[in-house]
C-alpha cells in the first residue's frame, strides 16, 4: 500500500493503467484535450484524448498549438479553461420553486455526488483552488462548491516548461507542486526513458497508485524532476514585482495609466472568464412557460460588464477605466483584505486571452512609476 | 418535500444560503406615488432570524427575482417584517404591486446594524434623505424606546417634495414630541408647504447639539451623505462618530457574488453601515 509521501516511478507504457485505476476507484476523469485549436479540460476516457505530442505557444493576445518533436503527454502550459469551471460551474441551478395553492415551495438543488478526478492540475491551478476554497467558505459556505470540492481527486502535473505569459514564480505559486494534491506527477523525457515520477499526497492517492504498475523511484528520478522544475522556473515568460503591491494599487486610483489602459480595454470580460479565481456571479430567474415553476440559476458575471454595478441611478462604474481599476486592484490588493491571499496565481491566462493583449504585469509596472505630472488628482478632498 | 408553503429542504443540515423563506403579505400601504410599505409574516413556517436596526433582507417575488431591501421597522418577531420599496426596476415593481395574502420570499437578515452603544450618554443627529429614512426608522424607534440613554436627539429629513415624504403620520407624531427635534426640508414645494426648502446640509446650521459629543447617523443618496459628513466634520463631529449606510448592487448578500464591493469591503457583509472614518478616502474617489 503506497502511503503519503511515497515516490514511485510509472513507466510511459503503464500510464493508461493510471486512467483505468482512477475509473476503477469510481472517478469520472477530466483532463486536457484538444478542441477548437486549444487545449481545454474535458472528459478523458483513454490516453488518446490527451494532447500527446502537442504544445502551445502563447503571448499577449495570442495562442497557437504546435507539434512537439517528442511524445510528451503534458508538454504544454495552461489553456483557456481552468478547474474553476468544475468547482464553480459557469451556470448552476441553485434551487427550483413550485407554485402551491397559497404560495410556493423551494427545493434546493441536490448536490451532485459523483467523484471527479482532475488530471493535469498545474501548480498555479492548485493555488487557484486554494483561493476559491476561501472565497466560497465563510459564514454562508457555498453548498454546491463544497460538495464538488469534497469529492475532487487532484492529479497534479509539475510543469516541464513555462509559457511566454507565465509568471507563477512572481506569485510564489509554482512551478513546483508542494501540496493540495492526491497524486503528483512529473513527466520525465530523455535519458532513462519516458517516465513519470509519482508522489502520493493522500490516502486516496495511495489507493489509486496501488492499482498502477510502478517501481520505487530510482536515484536519478528525484533529481531529474527537480531539474525539470528548476528549468521551468528559470524560463518564466513574464515577471511581476509584487513589492508593496497591496498598498500600491489602492493608493493610486487617479494614476493616468488607468485611462491609458482603458483606451485599449474592450471590457469584453475575457480576462475574468479565463481567470481561475475570478468568482463574480449573478442570478437568473427562469420561469416555466406556465409560470407554475421557476428555477433560480447562478452564472458567471464580470466586473467589466456595465450592468455589474447597476443601481437605480445608473452604473457606479460607468467608465472602462474604473472597471479595469476595480479588477486589477481587487485581484492584486483588496483580495488580501477580503481573503488573506492574492487573487492572482500568475497563470498568465488574462494576458493570453485578452483580445488586445493587455498585460497586467506591464500595467502594474506602469502604475508603480509615479505619475509624470504633479497635478492634483480629481476628487481628492 | 413537505406540503407546507414554507418547506425548505435542508442541505447538509443547514438551510441553503440562497433559498428564500416564504412570507405572506399582511398589508400594503402607499407612501408616495412610487413607494409602498409592505408588512410580511411567515407563511406557516419558521421565521428568519431576528434583525437589528439597519440590517436588510433579500426579498423575492416568485417568477420575477429578488432584491436587497432594508428593514424599515424595528419590531422583532413575532412582529411582522416591514419593508419600504420604491418601484424602480422589474423586481421592485413586482414588490410594490403585491396584494395582501400574496406570498413572497425572504432571506436574511444581512449586514451590520447601526451601532447605538457609541451614542449612549451623547447627543444624536439622524440625517435621512429620500428613501434613506427607511433604514433609519428602526434606529429612531430604538433611540426613542430607550430615550433616557441618550442626550438631545435631532432628526433632519429631506425629500424631493412634500409628496415624497415617507411615513407621514409617524413624522407628524415625532414632530409633536418634546424629547426629539425634527426638521423636515424639501428640494421644491408649492405655496401650500410651510416648511423648509433646500438641501439637508442647509439645515445643519440650525442644529442645537454639542457637536463634539454627538453621534451622527446618515442615510440617503451618496452625494448627500458625502457632503453632510464633510459638513459635520467641519462643525466638530469626530469622523469616527459619523455612521452611514451605503447602497450597492447586490445579488447574493453573503459576500460571494462580488457585486457590492467598495474597495476592500463587501457592502452586504461588512456594511451596509460603516464608520465615515473608514470610508472617507474611498468616498472621495469617483466610480469605486
Amino acid at each position: 500500500m503506497a502511503s503519503v509521501g511515497d515516490r514511485r516511478r510509472i513507466d510511459r507504457g503503464s500510464f493508461p493503467a493510471l486512467l483505468a485505476a482512477l475509473r476503477s476507484e469510481g472517478y469520472r476523469v477530466l483532463g486536457p484535450t484538444l478542441r477548437d485549436a486549444a487545449i481545454v479540460y474535458d472528459e478523458i476516457t483513454t490516453e488518446a484524448d490527451l494532447p500527446i505530442g502537442w504544445t502551445d505557444r502563447q503571448g499577449p493576445g495570442t495562442y497557437r498549438l504546435e507539434r512537439r518533436n517528442d511524445g510528451a503527454l503534458f508538454g504544454y502550459t495552461v489553456g483557456p479553461s481552468s478547474w474553476k469551471r468544475q468547482l464553480f460551474p459557469a451556470r448552476e441551478r441553485l434551487w427550483t420553486a413550485r407554485r402551491t395553492g397559497e404560495g410556493f415551495e423551494v427545493a434546493p438543488e441536490p448536490p451532485d455526488e459523483r467523484p471527479v478526478a482532475i488530471l493535469g492540475a498545474r501548480a498555479c491551478e492548485i493555488a487557484a483552488i486554494a483561493v476559491t476554497d476561501r472565497v466560497f467558505d465563510g459564514a454562508h459556505r457555498d453548498p454546491g462548491y463544497y460538495a464538488r470540492r469534497g469529492r475532487l481527486f487532484v492529479v497534479a502535473v509539475q510543469c516541464g516548461q513555462a509559457g511566454a505569459t507565465c509568471f507563477c514564480t512572481s506569485m510564489n505559486t509554482g512551478p513546483g507542486v508542494t501540496g493540495g494534491f492526491d497524486l503528483s506527477l512529473t513527466e520525465i523525457l530523455g535519458p532513462g526513458g519516458h517516465r513519470f515520477l509519482a508522489v502520493v499526497g493522500s490516502e486516496a492517492g495511495g489507493r489509486v497508485l496501488d492499482r498502477v504498475p510502478t517501481v520505487p523511484a530510482g536515484d536519478e528520478d528525484g533529481p531529474a524532476a527537480e531539474a525539470i522544475v528548476a528549468r521551468t522556473a528559470a524560463s518564466m515568460g513574464r515577471s511581476m514585482d509584487t513589492t508593496g503591491i497591496r498598498e500600491l494599487l489602492p493608493s493610486r486610483p487617479e494614476h493616468p495609466r488607468w485611462e491609458v489602459v482603458a483606451r485599449r480595454c474592450l471590457a469584453c470580460t475575457n480576462c475574468t472568464m479565463v481567470c481561475p479565481t475570478c468568482f463574480c456571479s449573478t442570478t437568473e430567474e427562469v420561469p416555466s412557460l406556465d409560470a407554475e415553476q421557476v428555477e433560480r440559476w447562478r452564472r458567471w458575471d464580470s466586473c467589466f460588464n456595465s450592468q455589474f454595478s447597476q443601481l437605480h441611478g445608473g452604473s457606479v462604474r460607468q467608465s472602462t477605466q474604473s472597471r479595469y481599476r476595480q479588477w486589477l486592484t481587487h485581484k492584486l490588493s483588496t483580495w488580501h483584505d477580503q481573503f488573506g491571499t492574492s487573487g492572482c496565481v500568475g497563470c498568465g491566462r488574462c494576458i493570453t486571452w485578452c483580445p488586445v493583449g493587455i498585460d497586467l504585469t506591464e500595467e502594474v509596472a506602469a502604475i508603480r512609476t509615479p505619475a509624470p505630472t504633479a497635478t492634483a488628482p480629481r476628487g481628492t478632498p | 418535500m413537505g406540503s407546507s408553503p414554507a418547506a425548505v429542504a435542508p442541505v447538509g443540515g443547514a438551510r441553503h444560503p440562497y433559498a428564500p423563506t416564504p412570507y405572506r403579505v399582511l398589508s400594503r400601504v402607499s407612501e408616495t406615488a412610487d413607494t409602498v410599505t409592505i408588512t410580511l409574516a411567515p407563511a406557516g413556517g419558521a421565521p428568519i432570524d431576528a434583525h437589528r436596526p439597519g440590517q436588510f433582507n433579500m426579498v423575492y417575488a416568485f417568477g420575477v427575482g429578488e432584491v436587497a431591501v432594508s428593514i424599515s421597522d424595528g419590531g422583532r418577531f413575532p412582529a411582522p417584517l416591514v419593508h419600504t420599496v420604491r418601484s424602480v426596476g422589474k423586481v421592485t415593481h413586482a414588490l410594490a404591486g403585491v396584494v395582501p395574502g400574496q406570498v413572497l420570499g425572504v432571506r436574511g437578515p444581512y449586514g451590520r446594524p447601526w451601532p447605538t452603544e457609541p451614542a449612549e450618554g451623547r447627543d444624536v443627529l439622524v440625517v435621512g434623505g429620500g428613501l434613506g429614512l427607511a433604514p433609519l426608522r428602526p434606529l429612531l424607534q430604538e433611540l426613542l424606546a430607550h430615550r433616557e440613554r441618550f442626550g438631545r436627539v435631532e432628526v433632519i429629513y429631506g425629500a424631493r417634495s412634500p409628496k415624497d415624504l415617507l411615513y407621514y403620520p409617524e413624522i407628524q407624531s415625532w414632530r409633536q414630541r418634546t424629547d426629539l427635534r425634527m426638521q423636515v426640508t424639501v428640494d421644491a414645494a408649492g405655496r401650500d408647504w410651510y416648511g423648509d426648502v433646500g438641501l439637508v446640509t442647509a439645515r445643519l446650521a440650525d442644529v442645537r447639539l454639542d457637536m463634539a459629543r454627538t453621534v451622527a447617523y446618515l442615510c440617503g443618496p451618496e452625494i448627500m451623505m458625502r457632503t453632510t459628513a464633510r459638513d459635520l466634520v467641519d462643525r466638530g463631529i469626530p469622523e469616527e462618530a459619523i455612521w452611514l449606510s451605503l447602497e450597492r448592487n447586490m445579488k447574493c448578500a453573503i459576500a460571494q457574488c462580488g457585486h457590492c464591493q467598495f474597495g476592500p469591503v463587501f457592502v452586504c457583509r461588512d456594511g451596509p453601515v460603516f464608520a465615515y472614518r473608514d470610508l472617507r478616502r474611498l468616498l472621495a474617489v469617483r466610480e469605486v
